[in-house]
């Protein structure tokens, strides 16, 4: 059986009047049925463009240039509008950051959540009402019935988010892709939605790729991570192998400044200097103008991917001399 | 100023705001309505709670940003009343704010929006030592001389944030209300400032009400940490105690709703997750705040509003349920 989708060697870039923005600079992972896949990175690093990518629904400038995006074994890249569409509608549905944006304040919630399921399945308006009523009680929105008929302005943050949610469900996508879906909301309510979309990915068998930069909700949510810096991929793995055996620079370095039980009462290790600007992007490894450790190649060259073990790869020169050293 | 006179005591707080409801019609909403806490010389006493329960308001209360409704607010255990009390007191305490991308003028470079609060209060003789002052202030925040005929809108988020600090730094205040101060920051820069935070208290003595929705970080820098709702107070104790004995129903479901960066204890930890929402402070429920969100309420708690009372030493709980349900 085909992998559910299969990114290699993506290329996403932004032709602004300054320059090429590489913001996604050749990554590839993989994602199976049924699994949390969890992107973690510093802003700007490529990860919501990673996302607008595979569903491609770039804005601006922005553009595919080179890679190859499979899903169920179907090339996505170059397969026009009319497949995308298609995709959109019926297999990997996407959600904001801001629900508030993604709604239109002048129709009422019922309005919107049946136009989305007329338009990407083939029920008729009654059909698509019910549907509608279904999917918000299967985001414990009470009373759904009577929620259909109220605007957006009439719900609470957390509810909008729900809403945004039974929107993206309605087609039944094999992917869920959720973009920092919880940042703008309050830790009870997020708890609310992490819960909710846990339940419903174990229920409806569908795989999510979760992009936020709170590692609690990685650690809580994902079974494999993916930790992006300056648009390349420095390290991907299991959950477990990603916090309690870190082999990039960059993920142990974010890792340390976070507060945690390890480091109550003393001093947090920051990482040093600035973020990265991709329009001056430094030679060799994006990461040694701020990592503690670089060496005269980091300086130089970029690694390459090495597999740590079975579950974990990471593009750092370290375990190169690591490895070298153990030989 | 004697060993256990807190520097800062508010009494019974209110700020009720005023807002149109429709033609000739308003209502009263009541942002902060009787918070009552002190704070020690040299401590930092972390604020948290969901959006809109007041946070902000009270910060701006106490500095009398805005005028309080009603409520006592006591400075080295001297009452501020009078406008010369509010003058005084606003050349020891200050704030900075929650968002710096719109808390700075980003077309003011940044000399001048360190040297206001000097001009404001004329704390120079010269030309010269104005500039001096406004050079060192920028040295303790790690910000070097180049950067002060730059202008704000060419710094980033953590920069900024720094100057944001330097400016409050600017009339050598003994109290800071930090608002969420590195709430907008990416993860990797929260950690500078946090630490700047903390060694420029220990440089200056300084006394931090320390504003912030992530719980990490206020556990972290937090002497006693204060959980607010709807307006209300409902718990305050000493950082640790709270962590591990939360009282309040609210604040266990808070409490264990943050997600923890850890696998192994995301995996096992049992979180409490609340039904509903929070209601509108526009209508905020009778007695209890909490009690529609409550998994113990009981009649009591729609009937009257819990005492906000010491369970054990420095330990301030306001429910009716505490010593039932714990
Ligand atoms: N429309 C655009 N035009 C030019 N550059 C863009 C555009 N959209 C994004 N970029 C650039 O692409 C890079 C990656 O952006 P992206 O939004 O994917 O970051 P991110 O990892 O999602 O960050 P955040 O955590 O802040 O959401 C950034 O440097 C950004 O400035
Ligand atoms: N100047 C004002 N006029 C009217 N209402 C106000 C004003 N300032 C705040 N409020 C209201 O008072 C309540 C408390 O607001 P406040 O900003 O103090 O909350 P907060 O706890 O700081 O929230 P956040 O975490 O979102 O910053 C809110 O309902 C808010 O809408
Ligand atoms: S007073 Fe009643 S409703 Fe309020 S927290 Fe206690 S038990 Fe719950
Ligand atoms: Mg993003
Ligand atoms: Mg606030």
């Amino acid at each position: 059986m085909a992998r559910l989708l299969e990114v290699k060697d993506l290329k996403t870039s932004f032709f602004t009047d300054v320059g090429e923005v590489k913001a996604v600079n050749g990554i590839s992972f993989n994602l199976d049925r049924g699994k949390v896949l969890g992107i973690v990175g510093e802003s700007g690093s490529g990860k919501s463009v990673t996302a607008y990518s595979i569903m491609q629904i770039l804005t601006g400038t922005g553009k595919i240039v080179s890679g190859s995006i499979k899903y169920d074994g179907k090339e996505l890249v170059g397969a026009g509008e009319k497949v995308m569409k298609d995709i959109r509608g019926n297999n990997i549905s996407i959600i904001f950051q801001d629900p508030m944006t993604s709604l239109n304040p002048t129709y009422t919630i019922g309005h919107q959540l049946t136009e989305a399921i007329i338009l990407h399945t083939d029920r008729n308006k009654k059909q698509a009402w019910d549907r509608a009523v279904e999917m918000l009680r299967l985001v414990n929105v009470n009373e759904p019935e009577k929620r259909m008929k109220q605007y957006p302005y009439e719900f609470s943050g957390g509810m909008r988010q729900r809403v945004m949610i039974a929107m993206a469900l309605a087609c039944e996508p094999d992917i869920l892709i959720a973009d920092e879906p919880t940042t703008a909301l309050d830790v009870t309510i997020q708890a609310q939605i992490l819960e909710l979309m846990k339940s419903l990915q174990e229920e409806l068998g569908m795989a999510i790729i979760m992009i936020t930069h709170d590692l609690g909700v990685i650690a809580q949510m994902c079974d494999e991570v993916i930790v992006m810096y300056a648009g390349s991929i420095c390290e991907q793995g299991t959950a477990d192998e990603i916090f309690y055996n870190p082999k990039h620079e960059y993920t142990k370095g974010l890792l340390r400044s976070i507060p945690s039980q390890a480091n109550a009462g003393k001093k947090l290790e920051p990482i040093a200097g600035t973020p990265i600007d991709l329009l001056n992007m430094p030679k060799g490894c994006a990461f040694a103008p701020r990592c503690d450790v670089a060496m005269k190649i980091c300086l130089k060259e970029n690694a390459s991917r090495m597999q740590i073990n079975d579950d974990h790869q990471a593009a750092c020169w370290v375990n190169v001399r690591e490895a070298i050293s153990n030989e | 100023m004697s060993e256990n006179t807190p520097l800062l005591e508010v009494k019974d707080l209110k700020q009720y705001f005023t807002i149109n409801t429709g033609l000739l019609q308003s209502k009263q909403l009541k942002a902060v309505d009787g918070v009552s806490f002190s704070i020690n010389k040299g401590e930092t006493l972390g604020l948290v709670g969901e959006s809109g329960c007041g946070k902000t308001t009270v910060g701006r209360s106490l500095l009398n940003l805005y005028k309080p409704t009603s409520g006592q607010i006591f400075y080295e255990g001297k009452e501020i009343k009078t406008r010369n009390d509010i003058k005084e007191f606003r050349k020891k305490a200050t704030m900075v704010f929650q968002d710096p991308y719109s808390s700075l003028n980003p077309r003011m470079t940044v000399s001048y929006i360190i040297g206001e609060p000097l001009d404001v209060h004329k704390l120079y003789k010269t030309k010269e030592e104005r500039e001096a002052r406004i050079l060192e202030l920028m040295g303790y925040v790690g910000l070097n001389s180049e950067h002060a005929s730059r202008y704000a809108h060419e710094f980033s988020g953590g920069q900024r944030q720094r100057i944001g600090i330097a400016r409050a730094l600017a009339v050598n205040p003994d109290f800071i209300v930090c608002d969420e101060p590195v709430s907008a920051l990416d993860v990797s820069i929260q950690a500078q400032v946090i630490n700047m935070f903390e060694e420029l208290q220990e440089k200056f003595g300084l006394t931090y009400l320390f504003i912030a929705h992530d719980l990490l970080v206020v556990r972290h820098i937090s002497d006693r940490i204060a959980i607010m709702y709807l307006g209300k107070m409902v718990e305050i104790a000493d950082a640790e105690e709270i962590y591990n004995h939360p009282l309040h129903p609210y604040s266990k479901s808070l409490l264990s709703a943050v997600p923890i960066p850890d696998p192994k204890i995301a995996r096992t930890n049992k979180r409490i997750v609340l039904s509903g929402d929070i209601p509108s402070p526009l209508n905020a429920p009778s007695g209890c705040p909490f009690r529609t969100r409550c998994a113990y309420a009981v009649e009591r708690c729609a009937e009257t509003m819990p005492e906000f009372k010491e369970v054990s030493t420095d330990h301030f709980v306001a429910c009716h349920r505490t010593s039932e349900i714990n």
